[in-house]
């Protein structure tokens, strides 16, 4: 039976298994919204404001399910808006495909109405992308995208596809694809390299589980519990590795990194056997790489070859889906506490407590509301166990360091790329994809204002996302660098911000703001209290920073506690 | 680390568009490309990419790991100049009256090895291969008699070792 190359992208999204995209339609994709339309029963289309949303939401769809997410445009400016969801996603390895519509094969480099190269403009930050020209192109090159975004190193993957391919009739067959000649995603685990990983950590006085998102992307938490509580070595989260570990499991030693925890940073140059497991050594991690962990032995256990030996030399890399090597290595692990290298992060924790972490979760000298503190109350109204969906800047490193996890999958935010204006869409996604979670998006008064058009999303498809926003009527990070390494000098980061409560409700969605600390713990269980979305803007202390902070270019011995 | 010249080589499908992925590497790293050969390989369908950089051998590490990656791209790998058996090819362009006015020509035409292809009446075109020295020098030899037109090719080399491709190449033949 002959269909159209539109009808064929939605079937063959349906075999894929997706049954919700985020999209904005346009000219050139119409043909596509038009099989959309007749398939509505089968295939939800959430629309967006802007197509930067649909990237966030399908990236918050997909960092939240494990699934791929799925985002729609039309050519030119439609194409052009995914971009930063689509670099963030590669920077981040989110599973996303993204299809946008092109202008006519014989208008093809004529500077057509709404014509641009987004094969060329993606090249850098996808995947892998593909033209599409032809309808019957089209199973086979979705089948690949689907397998490329999803398969080893997951990344995004987009997809163009030429008006007259989606008009043209074909022939609709699907067969998934399993495998690519040029395209190795799963390496062969090589035995002899776990049973050398395993005698370094064997023999180590000092071990050290420095781990990141590829336990979430290979589903390795229950092996990953399973090696610390059988090792005893305290283990550390990177930025994407927070909730793939319980927040409150006592070999949890908290968070690497330039906002992380002291312990952790400064430990990470005491260590003889430092164990990095699907973490890539971002410099956010590492500081100075000239000074990182030079007295250790280093085990990495990657999936992607060219990260191994890309910032940090390794002793032994073991190649391989993360899942597979470490249920490899478990039986090969002797029983073991390490109890007083552990005492030295209780030490290190101890001075970290006294010197940040009490006074930023109570505050005291009658300074404002703290972030911390906002950030306690949201635990303590969802139980530990909301999805928190964060932004980029002082509240989001707020956010990582206090918010309590439970369950895996359960902090969505922009590591690698900082994308501003990330969470609020990238919540709407997360909702969608586990409606029976609570899902909290925490922003910045700057970040708001990236993507607040979403608001409008939120409203339309009823998402009952709780949004809260930390407002210090400062682009508090950078004003914290001005304040830190720039005497001063608030080049603007100063915001006067509009009435957010007003532009909430303008939106239809309940709205209300807290200024004085005794009115948040009611204001935060009114939200999490509520079944459809709301909006709590909280005005929090203007110029609070965040500590500890290892400088730019210092080592993670030198993290400074203020 | 100091830099140095690297010859990397490039098994890949034959895309469209994964030149542009490729490049794009060499960009993201601020990272002039010396020279840059595409051709056929020796397994049908497989483009081979020959791709001379100067740099240190971290980084030709870290380009080789990004190129392996992408998807269409098969095998990559890096040599030093005494791994490898390399050369260019160049044309050059004469005015005809050159041959017979300045007897040297016919002499540095025949001591340097290169070849002429066409005569005609306005002017001569000769070529030669081999090293980017060789080349220079003859280019340097003619040069003051007047060059109407030069162009010289990217490098093209074969490993001395085998190959750790052949065999996964021949079994994409099968």
């Amino acid at each position: 039976m002959k269909i159209s190359g539109a009808e064929a992208v939605i079937r063959c999204l349906l075999e894929e298994g997706v049954n919700l995209v985020y999209g904005y339609p346009g000219g050139a994709i119409m043909p596509v919204y038009d099989e959309l339309y007749k398939f509505q029963d089968q295939l939800q289309h959430i629309l967006v404001r802007h197509e930067q949303g649909a990237a966030h939401a399908a990236q918050g769809f997909a960092r939240a399910t494990g699934k791929v997410g799925v985002a729609i445009a039309t050519s030119g400016p439609g194409a052009t808006n995914l971009v930063t969801g689509i670099a963030d996603a590669q920077i981040d390895s989110t599973p996303l495909v993204c299809i946008t519509g092109q202008v006519g094969k014989h208008l093809l480099g004529s500077d057509a109405f709404q014509e641009t190269d987004i094969i060329g403009i993606s090249t850098p930050v996808t995947k892998w992308n593909y033209q599409i020209t032809e309808a019957h192109e089209i199973p086979e090159i979705i089948a690949k995208a689907f397998y490329i975004a999803r398969s080893g190193r997951p990344g995004p993957v987009l997809i163009d596809i030429t008006k007259n391919a989606q008009f043209d009739e074909m022939e609709f067959s699907y067969t998934k694809c399993t495998k690519i000649r040029s395209y190795n995603p799963k390496p062969t685990l090589n035995h002899e390299k776990v049973a050398e990983a395993a005698a370094l950590i064997n023999a180590a006085k000092k071990p050290y589980i420095i781990f990141g998102q590829g336990v979430i992307l290979s589903e390795a938490e229950a092996e990953l519990k399973a090696l610390v509580e059988k090792t005893g070595i305290p283990a550390a989260w990177t930025i994407l590795g927070l909730s793939a570990m319980p927040t409150d499991h006592p070999l949890n030693v908290g968070m690497l990194g330039m906002h992380g925890n002291y312990g952790p940073n400064i430990l990470t140059n005491e260590c003889d056997v430092l164990i990095a497991l699907g973490m890539r050594f971002d410099d956010r991690v590492t500081g100075s790489l000239s000074t990182y962990a030079k007295q250790a032995k280093v085990i990495h256990f990657e999936i992607d070859p060219a990260e191994i030996d890309k910032n940090v030399k390794t002793t032994v890399a073991v190649l391989a889906d993360l899942k597979e090597a470490l249920t490899a290595l478990i039986p090969l692990v002797d029983k073991n506490s390490h109890e007083s290298w552990h005492n030295e992060f209780k030490e290190k924790y101890k001075i970290e407590l006294e010197a940040v972490i009490n006074e930023e979760l109570a505050p005291t000298n009658g300074k404002g509301i703290s972030m911390g503190e906002t950030i306690e109350m949201i635990n303590k109204h969802s139980n530990d166990n909301a999805i928190m969906v964060s932004d980029v800047g002082q509240h989001q490193m707020f956010a990582c360091r206090y918010a309590k996890f439970k369950t895996t999958k359960s902090n969505v935010t922009s590591g690698g790329l900082g994308t501003m204006g990330f969470a609020l869409p990238a919540a709407i996604g997360a909702k969608m994809g586990m409606p029976d979670r609570e899902v909290v998006a925490i922003i910045g008064d700057g970040g708001f204002q990236m993507n607040i058009q979403e608001l409008g999303t939120i409203f339309q498809s009823k998402v009952p996302v709780k949004i809260v926003v930390l407002n210090n009527e400062f682009l508090g990070m950078v004003r914290q660098w001005q304040e830190l390494f720039f005497d001063n000098r608030y080049a603007s980061t100063i915001m006067v911000n509009p009435n957010f409560c007003a532009i909430a409700e303008g939106y239809y969605i309940k709205a209300k703001k807290v200024t004085k600390r005794e009115d948040l713990d009611a204001a935060v269980a009114e939200m999490m209290a509520s079944k459809e979305a709301y909006f709590l803007e909280v005005m929090v202390e203007k110029e609070n920073n965040v500590f500890p902070m290892i400088p730019t270019g210092a080592s993670v011995s030198d993290i400074r506690l203020s | 680390m100091e830099n140095k010249i690297f010859t990397i080589s490039v098994y890949s499908e034959n895309n469209v568009g994964l030149l542009n992925r490729i490049s794009g590497i060499f960009l993201k790293r601020h990272i002039n490309v010396l020279s840059l050969n595409v051709s056929d390989s020796e397994v049908e369908h497989v483009s081979r990419f020959i791709i001379v950089v100067k740099t240190t051998e971290k980084w030709v590490q870290n380009i080789v790991g990004q190129i392996e990656k992408q998807i269409e791209v098969i095998k990559a790998f890096y040599h030093i100049d005494e791994e490898t058996i390399f050369l260019e090819s160049a044309i050059f362009k004469i005015n005809s009256a050159l041959l017979f006015d300045e007897r040297q020509i016919q002499n540095i035409i025949k001591e340097s090895h290169s070849e002429i292809v066409t005569v005609s009446r306005d002017f001569f075109v000769i070529s030669k291969s081999g090293k980017r020295t060789e080349i220079n020098d003859l280019y340097n030899k003619l040069k003051r008699y007047g060059i109407m037109q030069f162009a010289r090719s990217g490098r093209i080399s074969v490993s001395k070792e085998k190959m750790e491709v052949t065999s996964l190449l021949e079994q994409l033949k099968s």
